[in-house]
């Protein structure tokens, strides 16, 4: 009995790490571009170091109505996108697709508000030091924002965990998807209360490193 | 580097931040801008150093033009320009030695190299040793030190120092200010300073230009300036010349001193002023008496001045009188009411 729980929680949690960290990855990936573009094109007063109103403008609409999409509707919305990419829709894998993308623009959103955290005056005096657009991202808001960019991102892995249970309810596994299955659909509260406890186990955990490695780099300073 | 402004305009809406500037600072020289908030000081700063294109007018560098630059060539020009700001705005993500390192990695210096310079900078304003320190374990001062390294690290011809000072006390102030004024001799450097106190014009400025809403009102050599103000923002400037919050010995620096304390007043003569009886004649026209505490001559923007500490003694009303009747003769007043 406590066998199968460990084993069935034991699976859904190696997939939920899986879908959890794959999206994280591709999310960053997708997102810290779109965030540094959004800071860098945005207002010269908040880092704005090549400001382009129209484009950072539509820029911002785009983003905005991605993340005012209900997550369940533009998992399904995604679907076919992970058919072309990955060859199926349905399955651990098949579900890192429209995960990333979801994340995607609350990650851009995140990098944009920590870049823009930064000290005008900082930037202004990096300009006045003959640095390219490229020099001041890569040296100056990249390294200035990193206590800010850690949180984001711990947040952002926080966030996934939720979206992932939410994507095993529509066939993409993990946790989530054990929770209902199990749980609810054929009454067993035991399989539901453990995935439960392991889903809080690792938000904290991951807040717990974010936290830690945000503070270290700030004590640094 | 010899810099000349010619009729600079730059305007945000329908504020004209600056009007019709036209200036030449000499090279060599420290030159002192100073203006109230808002009279326009920021904006020309920035100008000048080629952050902000004016909307019309013309920068030149040793008469080269210098507002019309493209992309590339800005670059290149910012690099030969350093500049020191109120809040130091340094990088806290980097230590002391590498806020100045970052001049020298922008520009594709070799590590090797970069260390090297770090080196000599940081002995350069006395931080030798404190390299691997964090920004925020440095105080005001140590900051200002960092950032006028960092600012010199590229071997610039002009040095920018935006209110450089007024995040500072006067004992800092001084220190810095010092520091600033050995350095100009030593690397040939064109030094602006922009600022709203006088007495960093008057501790270490050869000229001045004095900014009102966006125009300059008056320029010149600051022993002139300060002998002789035209324009009523200059006098008010002058009028309201901060105490020299330093000890009396330093004050008397040179001097005779007659009296172990200090007086309230610090006369400075020069000029015309110096061949006239201008105090017996105002004990005469006024209700006053003068106690001189100590005189000489003291070093004043690069010049020779007369100085005298004293007190005035008599009825306020009197004395307030008097102090205006000093002023108008040429002499410049200093007042420590503290």
């Amino acid at each position: 009995m406590m066998n199968e729980i460990f084993r069935l929680v034991g699976n859904a949690t190696g997939e939920t790490l899986v879908m959890v960290f794959a999206s994280t990855l591709f999310s960053l990936l997708l997102g810290l571009p779109l965030g540094i573009i959004l800071c860098v094109t945005g207002p010269e007063e908040q880092g704005g170091i090549i400001s382009k109103p129209l484009l950072n403008n539509v820029m911002g609409r785009i983003v905005n109505v991605l993340r005012s999409f209900p997550f369940i509707i533009l998992m399904i919305l995604l679907f076919p996108l992970s058919r072309i990419i990955v060859g199926t829709s349905i399955g651990t894998v098949a579900t890192i697709v429209p995960l990333s993308i979801a994340a995607a623009p609350f990650v851009a959103r995140i990098i944009e508000s920590a870049l823009k955290e930064v000290d005008p005056g900082v930037v202004q005096a990096a300009r006045a030091m003959g640095s390219t657009p490229m020099q001041i991202i890569l040296k100056v808001l990249l390294p200035e924002a990193m206590p800010a960019l850690v949180s984001g991102v711990t947040l952002t892995i926080i966030n996934l965990i939720g979206y992932s249970a939410m994507a095993g309810a529509i066939g993409g596994g993990g946790l989530g998807d054990l929770a209902i299955r199990y749980g609810y659909q054929r009454f067993r509260p035991d399989v539901m209360f453990f995935s439960v406890v392991v889903i809080l186990i690792l938000v904290e955990c991951i807040q717990l490193i974010g936290n830690t490695l945000s503070a270290r780099l700030m004590a640094k300073r | 580097m010899h810099i000349t402004l010619k009729k600079l305009h730059r305007a945000y809406g329908s504020l004209h931040a600056v009007h019709d500037i036209s200036l030449e600072i000499p090279s060599n020289t420290i030159y002192g801008v100073i203006g109230r908030s808002g009279a326009g000081k920021s904006t020309l700063v920035r100008l000048i150093s080629l952050l902000e294109r004016p909307d019309s007018g013309e920068i030149l560098f040793n008469q080269n033009r210098v507002d019309m630059l493209d992309k590339d060539e800005l670059i290149a020009q910012r690099r030969r320009i350093g500049m020191i700001f109120q809040n130091f705005n340094l990088f806290s993500s980097r230590s002391a030695a590498k806020n100045i390192a970052y001049p020298l990695e922008i520009a594709g210096k070799d590590t090797s190299f970069i260390n090297k310079r770090v080196a000599e900078l940081l002995d350069m304003v006395a931080l030798a040793g404190r390299g691997n320190a964090p920004i925020s374990t440095l105080s005001g001062g140590q900051k200002q030190r960092v950032a006028i390294a960092r600012a010199l690290a590229n071997n610039p011809d002009i040095l920018f120092c935006d209110e450089a000072t007024s995040a500072l006390d006067p004992q800092t102030t001084r220190s810095i200010l010092d520091l600033i004024r050995e350095l100009q001799q030593k690397m040939n450097l064109s030094v602006v300073m922009i600022t709203h106190q006088m007495e960093v014009v008057r501790d270490a400025c050869e000229y001045v230009a004095v900014l009102d809403n966006g125009s300059v009102v008056e320029e010149g050599k600051v022993v002139e300036v300060f002998a002789s103000p035209k324009s009523t923002t200059t006098k008010e400037f002058l009028a309201n010349l901060a105490p020299l919050s330093q000890p009396y010995e330093e004050r008397t620096k040179g001097m005779v001193r007659w009296s172990n304390e200090g007086g309230n007043y610090t006369l400075r003569f020069r000029g015309n002023a110096t061949g006239e009886p201008v105090l017996s004649r105002i004990q005469k026209r006024f209700e006053v008496e003068f106690n001189i505490r100590a005189g000489g001559v003291q070093h004043v923007g690069n010049e020779d001045v007369g100085t005298l500490i004293c007190d005035i003694i008599g009825e306020p009303v009197e004395v307030q009188k008097a102090v205006a009747s000093l002023r108008e003769s040429g002499v410049l007043v200093e007042e420590d009411l503290a």
